[in-house]
Parts: C-alpha cells; sequence; structure tokens
C-alpha cells in the first residue's frame, strides 16, 4: 500500500525501457523468440532435407522387419523381428552390462577406497597406483586393450586356457558352467526366498527389542544359519535337482555351458576397473570426511574396530559418498554405450549403430536414443535423491 | 539391571597402555611398525609384494629387457628370428610414427604441425607457470592470437601455403586440436550456462537448465552421432561443415554443459555480500560478475576445471566411433596392417599410446593438485 502511495507522489524519473522490470521481461522474451526461433528454423531446414533426401519420417520404421542377426539377446530374436524388437534387445543387454558393472565396480571401488587408507604402506601405496594408473587412461584405450590385446590373443577352442576344469577361456569367449533347474528346483528357491524374509523380519524384531530394552540378539549367526540351513534341507529333500550342465570340447567347439562374449567381457571388465577406482577416489573423500575425533570418541567409548567403523564411521561417511557415487553410476550406464567400439550389441550399437545405417531415420533413432539414456539418468538421479534424503542428518 | 545386560560394547577391563608412537624412531622400525606389526598386516605385506612384483617385472622385462629395438618388419619381431623370447616391438612404432602424430597429412607440410605444435608450447609453458611475468599478455596471445594462428597453419590455403582437407588430419594432431578447441570454447560456454542457471530470469533459468541437463544425461557418443547424422539435417542443404568441425561442435556443447556445473559451484561459494557489495558501488550485472564475482569464483573451481580437462581429453578418443581417426584410431588402424603382424604388436601399440595418454592426463592432474595447495596456502593466511 505505502509503495502505491510513493509512486503517486513521485512519479519514476527512469523512461520507460530503463525500469529493470521491463527489461527483465524484454531480455527474457527476446531469448525465448531466439530458441524458438532456432528451432523453428532446424524444424523447416529438416523437413525441407527429408523431403529432398526423400526420407519418410515418422516412427513407422519400427514395426519393419530388421534382417540381421544379434548374437546376444535377453529375450527371444530372429532376423525375422521388427526393429521394435531390436530396441528392446539392445536395451536390455545395455541394462545387463550396467547393472553388473555397478554391482562389480562397487564393490571393487569400496575395497580399493580402503585399501588406500591402510596403515600398511605397501598396500595404500598398490591402491594408489592401480588409482592413479586407470584413471588417466581413456576408458575406449581400456576396452580396446581387454578386447583386442588381452582376451583377442587367447587360445582358439582346442587349445582353451581351463579354469579347475570347469571355466575355459579362449578366442571365441569365456565359457561357464550353466545351471540346470530340474523337477523340484522351484520348491527349493521357495524355501530360499522365505529363509531370507524370514531373517528380515527377524531383523526388523531384534532391533525394535534392543530399542525397547537394551537386550541384543545374536543377529548374524541366527541369520546366517536360518539362510543357508532350510535350503540345504529342502534341497537334500527333493534329490538335488539343481545342477551344474559342464561344457564340454566337443570337435572344433564347446556344447554346453553359458558363453560369455568376449565383446561382453572386455567391456564389462574396463567398465567396473575403471569405474572402481573413481568409486575408491569417492570412497576415500567420504571416509577422510569423517573427523577424526569422531573415531577417537568412539574409541574412549570402548567401541572395538569393527563396531567403531559400522556404527559411526560408516554411517557418516554414507552421507558424503553416495552423491558422486551416483554420479558414477550415471558414467557407468552411459559409458556402456562404448560398447559400439567392440561389437557388443548393446542399445547404441544395434539401434543407432545398425538400424540407424539400414534405415536412415537418423533424427527418430538418435532421439529415441538420448530419450532413454536421460530417462535411466533422471530416474537413477530421482531413487537415489530419494534415498539421499533418507540417510541425511535429521537436523533441528 | 544385572550387569550381564550391560551393553556388549562397553569394556570390562581396563586396557594396558599403548607403546610410545614411533615417529621418532630409527628408520628400520618404523618400517616394522607400518608393515610387520600382527599377522595380517604381515600377510597384507607379503601378498602386496607378491602383486607388485608379479605386475614390474614382466612389464619391466616387455618394455626393455626383452624388447627389439631395430628391425624393418614383422620378421625382425618373431621368436622364432630372434631366437628368445620377444619383448616389445619398437621399430612397429618407428616404422608408424609419423601416422601416429600427423595421420595422413602430407609429409612435405608436415613442419606446419611441428610450428604449431612449437608455438603452442611456448606459448603455454610461462602461462602455466606462477611466477612468470605478464600474464595478461600471455593469455591474450594463447587464447586470442595462437587459435587464429593455428587454424590458418594447419588448414591453410592462404599466404601461399596449400590446402590441407581435414579428412587428411589425424593421430595425435587430432586429439590435440579437439582437445584445445573444446577447452577454449567449453569454458566462456560454461561460464555463460551457469551465470544463466544462477540468474534470476525465470525463462533464462529454465533454457539454462534444460540446456545443461540435457547434455549431462546422454553420452558423449550419442552427442557425436548426433553431431555427425543429425546435424547436417538440421542446417540449411546448401551449408556443408566438415566433418572434423561437427564433431567438435558436438564435444562443445557436452564439454560446456560440464563445465557449467562446474563454475556454477564456484559461484555458489561467493558470499552474497560481494555481491550486495558490487551492486552498492553502482556495478551493473556485467561488470559486477567480470569485476568482482568470476575472479574469485573461478579462482576457488581451478581444479575442477582441470579435471573437466582430463575428461575432455579422454573423451577425445571416442571420435574414432565416428571414423575420425584420432590417436587411438591410428593406432587401431596400424594394427590391421599384415607387414607388422606379430603376437606382441598389439601390446606394443597399447603401451606407446598408453604411455601418451598417461602422461598428459597424469600431468594435468598434478598441475591441478599443485594450483590447489598454491591456492589454499593463500586462502589460509
Amino acid at each position: 500500500m505505502s509503495i502505491q502511495t510513493q509512486h503517486a507522489l513521485a512519479p519514476p524519473r527512469v523512461a520507460i525501457y530503463n525500469r529493470p522490470r521491463i527489461r527483465a521481461v524484454c531480455y527474457q522474451l527476446l531469448l525465448l523468440a531466439a530458441v524458438l526461433g532456432l528451432c523453428f528454423e532446424f524444424a523447416l531446414n529438416a523437413k525441407a532435407n527429408l523431403d529432398a533426401q526423400k526420407i519418410a519420417s515418422g516412427f513407422g520404421f519400427l514395426d519393419n522387419t530388421a534382417g540381421f542377426g544379434i548374437n546376444q539377446s535377453l529375450i527371444a530374436y530372429n532376423e525375422s523381428d521388427t526393429y521394435a524388437r531390436v530396441f528392446f534387445v539392445g536395451l536390455l543387454n545395455t541394462l545387463l552390462v550396467a547393472a553388473i558393472g555397478i554391482v562389480l565396480a562397487t564393490i571393487l571401488g569400496f575395497f580399493v577406497g580402503i585399501a588406500r587408507l591402510s596403515r600398511n604402506w605397501l598396500v595404500a601405496r598398490l591402491a594408489g597406483g592401480y588409482v592413479e594408473l586407470i584413471r588417466n587412461l581413456p576408458l575406449l584405450f581400456q576396452i580396446l586393450f581387454w578386447y583386442l590385446a588381452v582376451l583377442g590373443t587367447l587360445p582358439p577352442p582346442r587349445q582353451s586356457i581351463s579354469l579347475f576344469g570347469e571355466i575355459f577361456l579362449n578366442n571365441r569367449g569365456i565359457i561357464v558352467p550353466a545351471p540346470v533347474a530340474g523337477e523340484g528346483a522351484g520348491a527349493v528357491i521357495a524355501v530360499l526366498v522365505l529363509s531370507v524374509i524370514a531373517t528380515i523380519a527377524l531383523r526388523l524384531w531384534a532391533k525394535r527389542r534392543q530399542i525397547r530394552t537394551g537386550r541384543q540378539f545374536p543377529l548374524l549367526w541366527t541369520g546366517l544359519a536360518l539362510v543357508v540351513a532350510p535350503p540345504l534341507v529342502a534341497l537334500v529333500v527333493m534329490g538335488f535337482p539343481i545342477g551344474f550342465e559342464r561344457p564340454e570340447l566337443r570337435g572344433f567347439n564347446f556344447v554346453g555351458g553359458v558363453r560369455l562374449l568376449p565383446e561382453f567381457v572386455a567391456l564389462l571388465l574396463a567398465l567396473t576397473t575403471y569405474t572402481a577406482a573413481f568409486i575408491a577416489e569417492v570412497v576415500r573423500a567420504g571416509v577422510l570426511a569423517v573427523p577424526r575425533g569422531q573415531t577417537e570418541a568412539a574409541f574412549a567409548l570402548g567401541l572395538r574396530r569393527g563396531l567403531t567403523l559400522r556404527l559411526i564411521v560408516v554411517p557418516q561417511a554414507l552421507r558424503v559418498i553416495v552423491p558422486p557415487l551416483t554420479n558414477q553410476y550415471l558414467n557407468l550406464t552411459k559409458n556402456s554405450s562404448l560398447a559400439v567400439a567392440v561389437g557388443y550389441p548393446d542399445l547404441f550399437a544395434v539401434f543407432a549403430g545398425t538400424t540407424l545405417h539400414q534405415t536412415g531415420q537418423a533424427i527418430e533413432i538418435i532421439a529415441i536414443t538420448m530419450a532413454v539414456y536421460l530417462a535411466i539418468s533422471l530416474f537413477t538421479s530421482a531413487l537415489m535423491n530419494w534415498y539421499n534424503a533418507h540417510i541425511r542428518v535429521a537436523e533441528r | 539391571m544385572a550387569v550381564g545386560s550391560q551393553p556388549s560394547y562397553i569394556r570390562r577391563a581396563v586396557l594396558e597402555p599403548e607403546p610410545p608412537p614411533v615417529a621418532g624412531a630409527a628408520a628400520t622400525v618404523r618400517t616394522r611398525a607400518r608393515l610387520f606389526d600382527g599377522p595380517f598386516n604381515t600377510a597384507l605385506t607379503l601378498v602386496s609384494i607378491v602383486i607388485v612384483v608379479a605386475l614390474v617385472w614382466p612389464t619391466v622385462k616387455f618394455l626393455f629387457i626383452d624388447a627389439v629395438w631395430t628391425g624393418s618388419s614383422r620378421i625382425d619381431c618373431l621368436s622364432e628370428t630372434v631366437g628368445r623370447e620377444v619383448g616389445a616391438c619398437w621399430p612397429f612404432i618407428r616404422a608408424k610414427f609419423t601416422q601416429f602424430m600427423y595421420g595422413f597429412y602430407p609429409a612435405s607440410e608436415q613442419w606446419r604441425v611441428d610450428v604449431t605444435y612449437a608455438l603452442g608450447a611456448i606459448l603455454l609453458v610461462p602461462l602455466l607457470i606462477p611466477a612468470a611475468p605478464s600474464k595478461g599478455l600471455n593469455a591474450i596471445l594463447f587464447f586470442g592470437v595462437f587459435p587464429v594462428v593455428a587454424f590458418f597453419l594447419l588448414v591453410g590455403g592462404v599466404f601461399g601455403l596449400p590446402h590441407v582437407e581435414t579428412r587428411l588430419w589425424g593421430g595425435l594432431l587430432v586429439t590435440l586440436v579437439i582437445s584445445f578447441t573444446g577447452i577454449m570454447f567449453s569454458l566462456p560456454l560454461g561460464i555463460l550456462l551457469a551465470l544463466g542457471r544462477r540468474s534470476q530470469f525465470p525463462i533464462i533459468r529454465t533454457i539454462c537448465v534444460i540446456f545443461i541437463e540435457f547434455w549431462r544425461g546422454v553420452p558423449l557418443i550419442t552427442v557425436l552421432f548426433f553431431a555427425t547424422y543429425m546435424l547436417p539435417l538440421f542446417l540449411p542443404a546448401n551449408w556443408r561443415i566438415d566433418a572434423l568441425a561437427r564433431v567438435l561442435i558436438g564435444v562443445v556443447l557436452f564439454a560446456g554443459a560440464y563445465m557449467a556445473e562446474v563454475v556454477r559451484g564456484g559461484l555458489q561459494a561467493i558470499p552474497r555480500g560481494q555481491f550486495e557489495g558490487a551492486m552498492a558501488l553502482g556495478l551493473g550485472y556485467w561488470r559486477m560478475m567480470g569485476l568482482v564475482i568470476l575472479p574469485q569464483a573461478l579462482r576457488l573451481v581451478i581444479p575442477g576445471i582441470v579435471n573437466s580437462f582430463i575428461a575432455l581429453f579422454k573423451d577425445t578418443t571416442l571420435v574414432l566411433i565416428v571414423a575420425i581417426f584420432d590417436l587411438l584410431g591410428q593406432l587401431r588402424a596400424a594394427f590391421a596392417d599384415p607387414t607388422w603382424a606379430t603376437p606382441v604388436t598389439l601390446f606394443t601399440g597399447f603401451a606407446f599410446a598408453g604411455m601418451i595418454y598417461f602422461v598428459v592426463s597424469f600431468g594435468m592432474s598434478r598441475y591441478a593438485l599443485f594450483m590447489e595447495r598454491r591456492l589454499n596456502i593463500e586462502r589460509a593466511r
């Protein structure tokens, strides 16, 4: 109210084009017009170019027959399937290598990160050397190194390198025994799932009881017994329905077992070791971020080393670790698109690679591919933000 | 309550006093305390020694002891010819050296590349040494004059220099051109985007956020495909953009988005009082940013900026997927040459290229560390 009165009393002496509000609106409208104009211009050009090259736009091509084979697919696929199915085959392959890579890289990364903080000088230096070497070489260099130099120079199937007589390494990949589920395997798996659920329930109950009464429960041993014993009993009762099919050399190749493509193994090895080096740095920074006084206070209270780590250091370090860790997971997923360099049939290789070259639908295919990676990124970020909020310090 | 119900983590006996710290003790005592106190630590040390020996000895043996130093073809690098186990095949690198350095840049014009490298090095080195004088002039020469000179030197077509098409470029030349261009343009783009993201105008902010998050959310390889296959469709039909230039555009947009986030970190660390002080002095937006805020903010994030540069340098390898032959691309092409096909060619090539990549990246990261320490000393005062 008072502002209005002031304005009424003293009319502004600034010219209309000098008023901040007017200027702000003008600048923004100008930028918006420029961006929209650029988009419009792009669209016009694209239409003219496509018409000139006689390329039909739209997503109709997804229903056409692909006509090329894919050497690894998690869902049934053959050459007569459509491009839409190619898309899903590629997407699943991307998610497969990303998921396994994230799990392995996390384990290796935490291990190396902790090793870098070791009191043992040699262990710390060794871990430091690993991190420096891996971080300073391009990822594509490492993928090609594993693929061409390490896996590519393995002997042919007849001279396979055998590990324990069960796993075979040769230039066509790594052959491992395949699990085979016989009759009654379902029951064993059901028992296993029930045991895990029972252990989780027990943990919840034990924690609540400890908070209420202060009495502790030997959770580790009972939990282990609960998870291991019932499935074992079930296995014996059902007469060992789960077995392993061992690979055997017949003629020039192996029969039986599961063959991991050399492309897959090279990509997984490179992604895991590369991302692990970055995760190790994240973990180290997180642990160092917990003040030394926290550890000393815990020791002063009489907590042992293991308990200090578990109850004092790790919960505080995790708050620092989680956001950059999320970034590393996203990087790994995005980096899995480098599969195209070695020919692992991930989303990028089969869709933005082969399909693009066969159909020439550059705009649609690159837009879909970018959208998928964007969606994965945003979804992971959202999930990790939720987790981050969950473990945040409850401040007053 | 009974003693039994006491929480298990509380000690019931007084601990023995610990031995005094060994910092001042003799070297042997210190080593023993660090490496061999207790069975677990001793085991760790022994395992580490085994790993180090298992890694270092074969590497040294391969690179130096068993290496073949002279020769003219694959015959000289076969163990049957040499009569012993064969390590690195260095004649392979010597034979392919020009290809690794210049690609297919015409041999009679390669001096132009060398001159460009020399010029860049002469201008860059004093820029990196904090004690060297006249930083301002040096920076103008390096970031303003050098790119123009380098462009005309490398591309040619003026002053009687024959024109060299970019599809003949390759090897380390392309790696460095992409890295340098990416670094040159991504920093200003990143600063603009970061300012836009921190702007009080909602439309500008939204546009910048969408732009940044889009490029950060997709892999670089899709960006390169976008630049190579989609960009020509978006431009008027009579515009022809060089393949290398298209890739450069993609790299700059991608790196700019990452740079924006680094710079934003610096902007957020500047206290509000600095903005208010600049405004109270009557500075407008651009002067406030240029004279007061950005000099402080950019100094804070020098390590982050250098880390982005390292990432950019490593990412240049991806251009080989869109058929531009950088160092790694030339390496891969050289492996296909049957005159040098031996069991050790692959390892030799990877060792050579790996050393180049490692030296540059590691050098940059050490420099970032050095700058960080320097800045921290200044701030501590």
